[in-house]
């Protein structure tokens, strides 16, 4: 069995604040999280939560306070190990008196990348992200939805088996999401490692075979997609026609929606059973009873909820 | 040379260019030019003293600024616009990054002051028509310019490395100004007694002593730098960049980047 | 974790070894120089005016920086007996142009200035200019009037400019009484050895510097030696008068009572009675400024020179 991609051996990171006495704040309570080789996990969270300091963290940009991380079997300070991944910040300008071609060149002599490869590959790999018209434009002109593409090509340039990408979609047109959307999938396709962070939970479900929620810098929750979304597939809509039934079906359903004579209602689907017979009492005729697949948004807003106590 | 230093060296280079700095050589020409009829006012002897002197130190002051204000950018920019992120997450050492910063800088000095010489020769020969031996003096004058630079755009980095760029612009250039004084400062130690004494005299070894590079007033003199003077200033200057640049190495390398 | 330790240990090795490096090149670079090549800018800054100008309002440290260098100038050629101080002028000029209420720089430069060299410039006439540039500048300060009095007494002969340097002085605030009591008996009393020293020890007494004080203290003790060698002629002529005769040794004189013991001077060593009669200091290096006493033709040796 081969060893995880990225391995997280309780990473953690507290800065100090405070002028005279000093006190900790944690951003990152100690981590544990294994990638597999292949794998798309998503790194959930809202803003704030700690995906950015532990990307960072992982990148060397800032140290942790303790722990340590493996990344491709080495200790993920070790130069070398370097070479095989690649990384898009958030929000990054890059070099903006730069062209494209030329800060594809640049990035690339970094990871040692001979000058004969690099010919052959920064064209094609321009025309893949669909910035070839770029031609010489240095990237200060460049729209939003091109830097990012810019920012993806400099992640893979060298061809990394591992990329991380720290919220690769914000700030893009829906057109852009679906470009940058598409472009993970043939990462995928190729057999790389995509570590990426987001709080669109609708493009997590869409790409990531994997998925884990931190929130306040603690991990809470990881799991497949599929598992946590049936975790909480907990509603069923009914529609009957005979809107004089609501009154008396009230407590149980928790939205409706009268049209004339038609109700469209939600109810837990524990509660399923007490309805329906509810409504054949009121003589409402049931029209059809649809279970609720369950959101990963569901998962995610239960995880990240004031209340939830740690995780075990 | 190592081919990501080698990279890293270029490009700041390239920026430099491209973000026109430049540009800077036509205000030197302009201002050549302008002081140009005044030279006719004075007497023939003087014309060319003058137009030394105030060609060298524009070439100078030019170039200092230039290293300065550029060099307090070199790191923070990074910073802010987080491509530093993205040269982390590739095999660069962190070590290489700050040279490599540095290297860049001081190409685009060199460069920079490359051009000034050709059009201050230039000058000097509208001034005076024609060259003579003592010229060469001139050239060495510029050489121990450049060797400032060396220094300057050193401890700008260094300051750069750990403090924001406004004060790194406030201390790079206080040193500047209190290494054009360190003879002074050692004469003073003489006088002084006691801990002022003590700390005279780390301040006078520790500051960098630009003034032994300034040889503008002689040259204008036509006054012979000897062999030796360039040899051990030569030293001076490399050894205390590089001094400087451990210094702001290892300060980078220990720093949590925001 | 931090970054690995073996980039720190290499870095702070070049540190080191750079570092060291530098400050070994700079003491050559001194070394090759000299001290004083910077000074030799001060020849060619157009004036003290144009400095000042420049200083953008920084005169007066500027005014500091200049005077510690002039007396930094001449400590080091006055270690070295130089004969020729041709930067302290311009040094002390330009300081004074910076800073022209610098008071000690026109006392301590004029004094310099004007003394026969070696310990000296010996340019009294540009002595005295500074001082009348700097009673321009402070009329009203006594104590410049005395120096002034001073050149123009020692270093001029000028007995009657210094006499009104002195009057003039002691009328100003806060002048002691002693200015006014020169001024007077400069008339009778001028050119003999009690009112010179008179003067120096009114220097001695006045003066805040340093070395003005101890090239004061000097010439009172080479004034003290002077004036025991006068009482001693007396002596000698007077044997001579009594006996027909010079003395052959002190002890013809310690036998007729004219003496009670072998006279010796400040340095501890005997005087020596010469076979014409004249007295002589054993050893004139250590007494400096002394005009009587010396054996004729006896020259200062050089300070690195053997004896």
């Amino acid at each position: 069995m081969r060893a995880p991609a990225i391995e997280i051996q309780g990473l953690s990171k507290s800065y100090a604040v405070g002028f005279v006495r000093k006190t900790l704040k944690p951003a990152l309570q100690p981590l544990h999280l294994s990638v597999e080789d292949g794998e798309t996990f998503g790194f959930l969270g809202p803003n704030g939560a700690g995906k950015t300091t532990t990307l960072k963290l992982l990148m060397g940009i800032i140290f942790p306070t303790s722990g340590s991380a493996r990344i491709l079997g080495r200790d993920f300070h070790d130069p070398d190990v370097k070479k095989q991944i690649g990384f898009l910040p958030e929000q990054p300008y890059f070099y903006d008196y730069l062209s494209a071609p030329e800060l594809l060149d640049y990035y690339a002599q970094l990871c040692g990348v001979p000058s004969e490869e690099r010919r052959k590959k920064i064209p094609a790999l321009l025309e893949r992200v669909g910035l070839s018209d770029a031609g010489k434009t240095q990237l200060r002109k460049f729209s939003k939805g091109m830097l990012q593409r810019a920012g993806i090509a400099q992640a893979i340039i060298h061809d990394p088996k591992v990329v991380f990408l720290d919220e690769p979609m914000s700030g893009l047109d829906p057109l852009g999401r679906r470009e940058i959307r598409e472009l993970i999938h043939e990462l995928k396709a190729q057999g790389k490692t995509v570590f990426f962070s987001t709080h669109i939970l609708s493009d997590a479900e869409a790409l990531c075979d994997r998925v884990a929620v931190i929130h306040k810098g603690e991990l809470r929750g990881i799991g497949v997609v599929e598992d946590l979304r049936s975790k909480t597939a907990v509603k069923s809509e009914v529609v009957w026609q005979g809107s004089h039934a609501l009154a008396s079906v009230g407590p149980l359903v928790s939205e409706s929606h009268t049209t004339g004579e038609i109700v469209r209602a939600a109810v837990a689907t524990q509660d399923l059973d007490m309805l329906l017979e509810k409504l054949r009492q009121n003589h409402a005729q049931i029209i059809s009873v649809t279970p609720v697949h369950g959101t990963l948004e569901d998962y995610f807003l239960i995880h990240t909820s004031e209340s939830e106590k740690a995780r075990a | 040379m190592n081919s990501r230093l080698a990279a890293i060296t270029l490009n700041t280079f390239r920026e430099a260019v491209r973000d026109r700095v430049l540009y800077n050589l036509i205000i030197f020409a302009l201002l050549l030019v302008a002081s140009a009829p005044l030279f006719g006012e004075i007497s023939i002897g003087l014309e060319k003293l003058i137009l030394v002197n105030v060609g060298l130190s524009a070439i100078s002051i030019f170039g200092i600024i230039i290293a300065i204000f550029i060099g307090i950018g070199l790191v923070s920019k990074e910073i802010e616009k987080r491509t530093l992120y993205t040269i982390l997450s590739r095999p660069v050492r962190r070590w290489e990054f700050v040279t490599g910063k540095y290297l860049g800088l001081l190409l685009t000095l060199v460069v920079n002051t490359a051009f000034m010489t050709i059009g201050f020769f230039a000058a000097l020969l509208i001034a005076t028509r024609t060259f003579t031996r003592d010229d060469a003096g001139l050239l060495v004058a510029i050489y121990f310019i450049i060797l400032q630079f060396f220094i300057v755009t050193a401890i700008t980095l260094l300051f750069s490395s750990f403090s924001s760029p406004v004060f790194s612009a406030i201390f790079a250039f206080a040193l500047f100004v209190i290494g054009t004084f360190a003879e002074d400062l050692r004469n003073f130690a003489n006088l002084a007694e006691g801990l002022t004494k003590w700390l005279a005299i780390a301040a006078a070894w520790l500051v960098p002593n630009v003034s032994s590079l300034n040889v503008i007033a002689q040259v204008a003199h036509a006054e012979h730098i000897s062999g030796k003077l360039v040899l051990f200033n030569t030293l001076y200057a490399l050894l205390y960049s590089t001094a400087a640049i451990a210094v702001a190495v290892l300060i980078f390398e220990r720093r949590n980047l925001k | 974790m931090k970054p690995r330790s073996n980039s720190t240990i290499v870095a702070v090795a070049v540190l080191v070894l750079a570092f060291v490096g530098a400050l070994l090149s700079l003491s050559q670079v001194d070394q090759v120089k000299g001290k004083q090549a910077t000074l030799e800018e001060v020849l060619y800054i157009p004036s003290g005016k144009t400095l000042k100008k420049l200083s953008l309002g920084y005169n007066s440290l500027l005014a500091d920086i200049y005077w510690t260098r002039a007396v930094q100038y001449f400590g080091h050629k006055h270690q070295e007996e130089e004969l020729h101080y041709e930067l302290l002028n311009p040094l002390l000029d330009i300081t004074t142009d910076l800073d022209p209420h610098l008071i000690i720089a026109y006392e301590f430069g004029s004094i310099f200035l004007s003394q026969p060299s070696p310990a000296g410039a010996g340019e009294p006439d540009k002595a005295v200019a500074l001082v009348e540039k700097g009673i321009r500048a402070n009329p009203d300060y006594w104590r410049l009037y005395f120096t002034l009095g001073y050149i123009h007494y020692f270093d001029r002969k000028d007995y009657k400019a210094a006499r009104e340097a002195f009057q003039t002085g002691s009328e100003k605030p806060g002048a002691y009484f002693w200015m006014k009591v020169m001024a007077a008996e400069m008339a009778q009393h001028a050119g003999e050895t009690s009112f010179a020293e008179e003067i120096w020890k009114r220097l001695y007494e006045s003066t805040q510097d340093q070395m003005v004080k101890d090239n004061a203290q000097q010439h009172l003790t080479a004034l003290s030696v002077e004036k025991l060698i006068d009482e001693l002629n007396k002596r000698v002529e007077f044997f001579r008068q009594k006996t027909g005769q010079l003395p052959s040794s002190w002890y013809d004189l310690i036998r007729a009572g004219l003496l009670r013991g072998i006279p010796i001077d400040t340095a501890k060593n005997p005087l020596k009675l010469m076979p014409d009669g004249s007295i002589q200091v054993a050893d004139p290096a250590k007494i400096p400024f002394l005009t009587k006493g010396v054996p004729p033709g006896w020259k200062k040796p050089k300070p690195h020179e053997p004896q």
